[in-house]
């Protein structure tokens, strides 16, 4: 009986012996695992600060982690931007969760974390919980992500499209059906548009592009586009698909589609169309979409809030700019931080504005034009 | 004595304990999922402006004048999963009675490994193969029956048309691919519980091996084969990411009952929104939606339980 309950314990034991093994393997590992990130993060590679656009003077420290929440649409950008951060002050970490704009204002309001990342500017009751947050200070937003979005299509045999907002909308909302209806074939001459029937791709999840797309058709279009505005498509037309990667796959498929992506995802047989503010088609090119926003025109001009009033980008005439973009702004708080947070936003936002910038351009980002990046780095340097 | 001594252990009190409350916890955890979607539920069901249960609109951006209504959901969830079933229960049968009757020991096992190597494939990976990879091949399939039977109304022009990717045929061709190893693996065990006089008697008289099957194995594994199947449909019900991805969702038309239609199931309906769920209230529509696959789950379940209870007790 003894002999049995001992022969017992030993199978018992054994499992657990190399479970214990393999978890202490498991924390060797783990160790050597982190060894090389951290030489990395203790390595000075400050030096590493000089600025592919305009010059960092980061003053690193402060509290660290630092904590941001919101928008999903900036966070390959903010990726990179933590990595960058960290990069140019070892030690000096970002936590970004993705949760969406709603959720990210919500937490920055509720004081859970530093900065919100939002596809929109802060509006209505959100302006003044937000005040209230920074101690009565004012927050704001600012402009660190922009991207170009496209209206990428599928047509054999057409290897350019001109558009202007009034036929997008007219696409988008189901009064044109066909490529070559006489509204497309007007601004495209020289083109052959075959009389092939037009699949409109819009996305089936509710996402911030689909709400600054339908914008952009509101302003452009001339009253052609009566649907309104929101994170919902209201065209009423053709096919949703989820996501973005949904909707370029779905047009990938159909010959003769057509549909709204972000421009990363304009690969494998899409083109984006040019786009035609009354001055010629302009093609997406992050140097069209830099003429865009230097153009662009703030909520509150003279503040350092730099909410820009993206309607008036889209509704603009410039010669040469590509004006269907997207801006993700940082909200952060004027004053109001103690003195560690408000070191450490400056230093993570004065990298992200900076250095950070041309990085996110290989992720289907624009790199702030010139103009703007000056204006962002005044209102970060005004934070205290 | 020693029965008195083995009572009173505490090891046997503790493990029994331990038992018990794995048993609660299980019962509490679904009662509370009930309640919780009920709670959540309620103040979206009151503010709702459309009938819940047979409008086909779903307008849920402005909490203050909500309209959702889950008759369109509720078809196409149905309809994807009844396709699935349609196309998985007989290959399923076919893998199971194979893998019992026809093949050799050596190569049953590798082989039932491999299906239910199936089972261990994430959903996410089935919907972009579905989508990327085996719609394109369908949608030729599609577009034959399309243009040959449309006659019929559940090959007529879909409402995505003439997109032949993005729908329930494809949706239900995936899930097929997806209930194999459900349906596979819990057949396969009752197939193989047949018993031997049986097998034995039918050989005696001079059965074949298909008469073999077909008076002993098959109406012993009957009970076991229908209720792989429903808990197999539960699992098809159930099915988010991957619908999510390779339904599209028709604008301005409804599900009009044909096979080539776009739309959206419970569950991928919410898995497309949930990012973006802002207010409690417009939450709350989604939330009903799936208290109404929870129910339709349950009674799916429920059905199931009976059937292989009730052929158990004959």
């Amino acid at each position: 009986m003894l002999r049995q309950l001992e022969d017992m314990t030993v199978k018992i034991m054994r499992p657990i012996g190399a479970v214990g093994i393999v978890a202490s393997a498991a924390l060797v590992l783990a160790a050597c695992g982190s060894q090389p990130g951290s030489t990395n993060s203790s390595t000075p590679t400050s030096g590493a600060a000089t600025a592919a656009t305009g010059t960092a003077n980061v003053v690193c420290g402060g509290k660290t982690p630092l904590s941001g929440e919101g928008s999903t649409a900036q966070k390959t950008a903010m990726d990179v931007f933590a990595q960058q951060y960290t990069k140019a002050c070892p030690g000096q970490v970002v936590n970004y969760n993705a949760t969406g704009s709603g959720a990210g204002v919500k937490q920055f309001n509720a004081k859970q974390v530093d900065f919100g990342g939002s596809d929109s500017a802060l509006s209505g009751a959100d302006v003044d919980a937000a005040n209230a947050r920074c101690g009565g200070n004012p927050a704001w937003n600012l402009p660190l992500v922009v991207g170009p979005v496209a209206i990428a299509y599928k047509l054999d045999g057409v290897s350019s499209l001109t558009l202007n907002g009034e036929v997008a909308a007219k696409i988008f909302n189901g009064q044109i059906k066909t490529w070559n209806d006489p509204a497309l074939t007007a601004i495209n001459p020289g083109v052959n548009l075959p009389s092939k029937p037009i699949q409109v791709f819009s996305r089936s999840d509710d996402s911030g592009t689909t709400d600054n797309f339908q914008h952009y058709l509101a302003a452009s279009s001339k009253g052609a586009w009566t649907q309104g505005t929101g994170k919902a498509f209201k065209g009423g037309t053709g096919n949703g698909a989820q996501g973005s990667n949904g909707v370029a796959t779905g047009i990938r498929a159909a010959d003769g589609a057509i549909g709204y992506v972000e421009s990363s995802y304009v690969t494998n047989g899409l083109t984006a169309a040019k786009l035609d503010s009354g001055s010629g088609g302009v093609e997406l090119s992050p140097a069209n979409v830099g003429k865009a926003l230097d153009a662009a025109v703030f909520a509150h001009p003279g503040s350092n809030d730099l909410a820009m009033d993206l309607d008036k980008i889209y509704a603009a005439n410039t010669p040469g700019a590509y004006p269907l973009l997207l801006a993700t702004y940082e909200i952060v708080c004027s004053k109001g931080y103690d003195a560690d947070t408000a070191k450490a936003v400056k230093a993570f936002l004065t990298v992200s504005a900076t250095t950070a910038q041309q990085p996110i351009a290989d992720k289907g980002f624009v790199p702030l034009p010139q103009s703007l990046q000056d204006k962002v780095l005044t209102a970060i340097n005004a934070i205290s | 004595m020693t029965r008195n001594r083995i009572k009173v252990r505490p090891g046997d009190r503790i493990f029994k304990n331990l038992s018990v409350g794995a048993g609660v916890i299980v019962v509490a955890l679904i009662g509370l999922i009930g309640l919780f979607l009920l709670v959540q539920a309620i103040p979206a069901l009151r503010a709702n402006n459309v009938n819940f249960l047979t409008s086909r609109i779903w307008e849920t951006s402005d909490p203050t004048h909500l309209q959702f209504g889950i008759l369109d959901l509720l078809l196409v969830t149905i309809s994807t999963s009844l396709l699935a079933l349609i196309i998985a229960m007989p290959i399923s049968l076919g893998i199971a009675l194979f893998l019992t009757q026809y093949a050799p020991r050596q190569l049953a096992r590798p082989f039932s490994y491999v299906i239910d190597l199936l089972a261990a494939v994430p959903s996410i990976i089935f919907g972009l193969w579905g989508i990327l990879v085996l719609a394109p091949r369908l949608s030729g399939v599609a577009e034959w029956l399309n243009r040959n039977l449309g006659f019929i109304p559940i090959f007529a022009n879909g409402n995505v048309y003439p997109n032949f990717s993005g729908t329930i045929f494809t949706a239900g061709v995936v899930l097929a691919v997806m209930l194999f190893p459900i349906i596979t693996s819990l057949s396969r065990e009752v197939f193989e519980r047949t018993p031997t006089p049986q097998v034995e008697g039918a050989l005696a008289l001079g059965a074949t091996r298909w008469e073999v099957i077909r008076t002993t194995v098959l109406p012993f594994g009957k009970a076991g084969y229908i209720g792989a199947s429903m808990l197999g449909l539960g699992r098809a019900l159930g099915e988010t990411i991957a619908l999510a991805i390779i339904l599209f969702i028709p604008r301005g038309k409804n599900f009009d009952y044909s096979l080539f239609d776009g739309g959206a199931t419970f569950a991928s309906k919410i898995a497309a929104n949930y990012s973006e769920f802002n207010n409690p209230t417009s939450a709350g529509a989604y939330i009903a939606s799936g208290l109404v696959l929870f129910v339709l789950t349950f009674a799916v379940n429920f059905a199931a339980r009976s059937i292989i209870g009730d052929k158990k007790g004959a």
